[in-house]
């Protein structure tokens, strides 16, 4: 087991790695655009917030390369059931985090913007929003660890990104490629953990001291 | 007015009715579930009535949108409400901004604002909540609260959850201000003594409905019944005198020449009794704000006061 791969092929591992980045962060938009509507309806109806996590739970359970593979039917090979697969994924994570953080601001607060003479959307835009923010960037975050190590996964259905030195790396025998594909995948893996707890740390919530108390 | 939940079996506030004159210091005071704080926010519509109206300067309150409502009524409530991810400064203008006050009036108005609530502007303007004490958190509820010097005041228990001390001191500070301003002020306590000290006007409440409302003298000297004495600690004489301003019986104006102890206008009667006991004076001259004598309290004023109680006791 060496660095060779890595440093010989340090071109191709920048190439698959902007590729892993793209598939990631096209997942986790479309996670977004399905998961903040339905988060901010688990959070408005208590009664759909636990029928609507079990049912995420339940979808994450799914081993993830059965998964694709029963999409390969309907979807084929390729980027479109990868990214199916980890919007699908990232689900219960972002559900819960929008969820639990808007409904964690305190309801007195919520009064009192009220009782300030804050209409509905300033009262959510002003108070809640900012206020659940730091538990939004942490759903993000998780989700997006996740995402970036499901992700190579999907390399086995031929949706590119670093995976593929994993698989290449397997079938041709060659310990140097799966090295250099998993420290790729480790290193961006812990870049972007680390740019969204920056992110946390300064949103005026949590540099007004105003959560985890 | 009465408001009624669903599934309730008697009504939170059962058909209540009170007038309140502009400027007035009026304080409803009640145990715990007895309608005062529902009476209260349905003042500002965070509570609808299920039944009844009221008027606001003549005019149905019913007949302007919450939100437009709640910005001419400053409100203070307990646990501060401040706003956490704001600065003091941002949370003291949230309702001129609200109301699109121009940036430079804004600043000027906070600085004006923290100047009347004891916060030096330069070193409170730029802090969080969190980095405030509990009094403090205190005082810029209420500078936010008379951010765009509304004719109205809600305080809903705002200085229950503040030690003894710097309850007291808020308490004179709010009086200050309110001699200052001279707002319409409604405030919930469950705090006979605060009642006592700050009102010009006590609403008793129970179970939902007006038991007695009168002059904090009236209500100590006179209860109303016995739910009203037990509130005021009545058959008690000496806490009863605790109660008592200097000012609510002191004779106004009158020659303080020859007295020679001068106390100031928020002593109570049983300290004056205990200085009469202590030194065998007979008299004291209350002194006003301004440092000029407003009038004089005598050992005679306790014995009056002392009596109407003991009358009272004594009818069946």
């Amino acid at each position: 087991m060496s660095f060779d791969y890595l440093f010989e092929n340090w071109r191709r591992v920048l190439e698959l790695t902007w590729e892993h980045i793209e598939l990631s962060f096209l997942a986790l938009g479309l996670a977004l655009i399905i998961a903040i509507p339905i988060g901010i309806a688990a959070a408005s109806w208590q009664r759909l917030r636990l029928p609507v996590l079990v049912s995420l739970g339940a979808i994450y359970t799914i081993p993830s390369l059965a998964f694709l593979a029963l999409l390969i039917p309907s979807l084929g090979l390729g980027r479109d059931p990868a990214l199916v697969v980890l919007a699908a994924y990232a689900q219960l994570a972002l559900v819960r985090n929008i969820s639990s953080g808007l409904t964690g601001v305190d309801p007195l607060l919520m009064e009192a913007a009220a009782g300030v003479g804050m209409t509905g959307s300033q009262r959510f835009l002003k108070v809640r929003l900012p206020l659940a923010l730091p538990v939004l960037i942490a759903g993000l975050r998780i989700a997006s660890v996740s995402t970036i190590s499901l992700a190579s996964i999907t390399a086995w259905i031929n949706a590119g990104g670093l995976g593929t030195l994993l698989f290449s790396g397997i079938s041709r025998n060659n310990p140097s490629m799966i090295l250099a594909g998993t420290v790729a995948i480790t290193i961006l893996a812990l870049s972007v953990d680390l740019i969204f707890r920056g992110l946390e740390i300064l949103t005026p919530a949590a540099r007004a001291g105003a959560v985890g108390r | 007015m009465s408001k009624h939940y669903p599934g309730a079996e008697i009504a939170s506030v059962n058909q209540v009715s009170l007038d309140v004159e502009p400027g007035a210091f009026v304080v409803l005071l009640g145990p715990s579930g007895c309608g005062k704080t529902t009476l209260l926010k349905m003042v500002n519509r965070l509570i609808e009535p299920s039944d009844g109206r009221i008027l606001l300067d003549g005019e149905d309150i019913q007949s302007v949108r919450a939100s437009q409502l709640r910005r001419r009524i400053g409100y203070v409530i307990q646990q501060t409400g401040l706003f956490p991810h704001m600065r003091v400064a941002d949370n003291i203008s949230v309702v001129p901004k609200l109301l699109g006050w121009k940036k430079q009036e804004i600043n000027h108005r906070v600085d004006e604002l923290l100047d009347l609530i004891g916060l030096p502007p330069s070193e409170y303007r730029h802090r969080y909540p969190t980095q405030l004490s509990g009094g403090q958190q205190q005082r810029v509820g209420l500078a936010r609260a008379l951010a765009v010097n509304p004719s109205m005041m809600l305080m809903d228990e705002p200085f229950g959850a503040l030690d003894a001390i710097t309850r007291s001191r808020l308490q004179g500070e709010l009086l200050r201000i309110h001699r200052q301003l001279g707002q319409t002020i409604l405030f919930v306590t469950h705090d006979i003594d605060e009642a006592v000290r700050l009102a010009d006007l006590i609403v008793v409440m129970r179970a939902g409905e007006i038991v007695q409302s009168g002059r904090p003298l009236d209500i100590v000297t006179n209860p109303a019944d016995a739910f009203v004495s037990d509130l005021v600690g009545g058959g008690d004489a000496l806490r009863r005198l605790g109660l008592i301003d200097v000012t609510s019986v002191m004779r106004r104006g009158e020659e303080s020449g020859s007295i020679d102890h001068v106390v100031s206008a928020d002593t109570d009667l049983r300290q004056v009794l205990d200085h009469f006991l202590r030194t065998g004076e007979t008299a004291v001259a209350v002194q006003g704000e301004d440092g000029q004598a407003d009038g004089t309290v005598d050992i005679e004023t306790i014995w009056e006061v002392a009596a109407v109680a003991r009358e009272r006791a004594e009818r069946p």
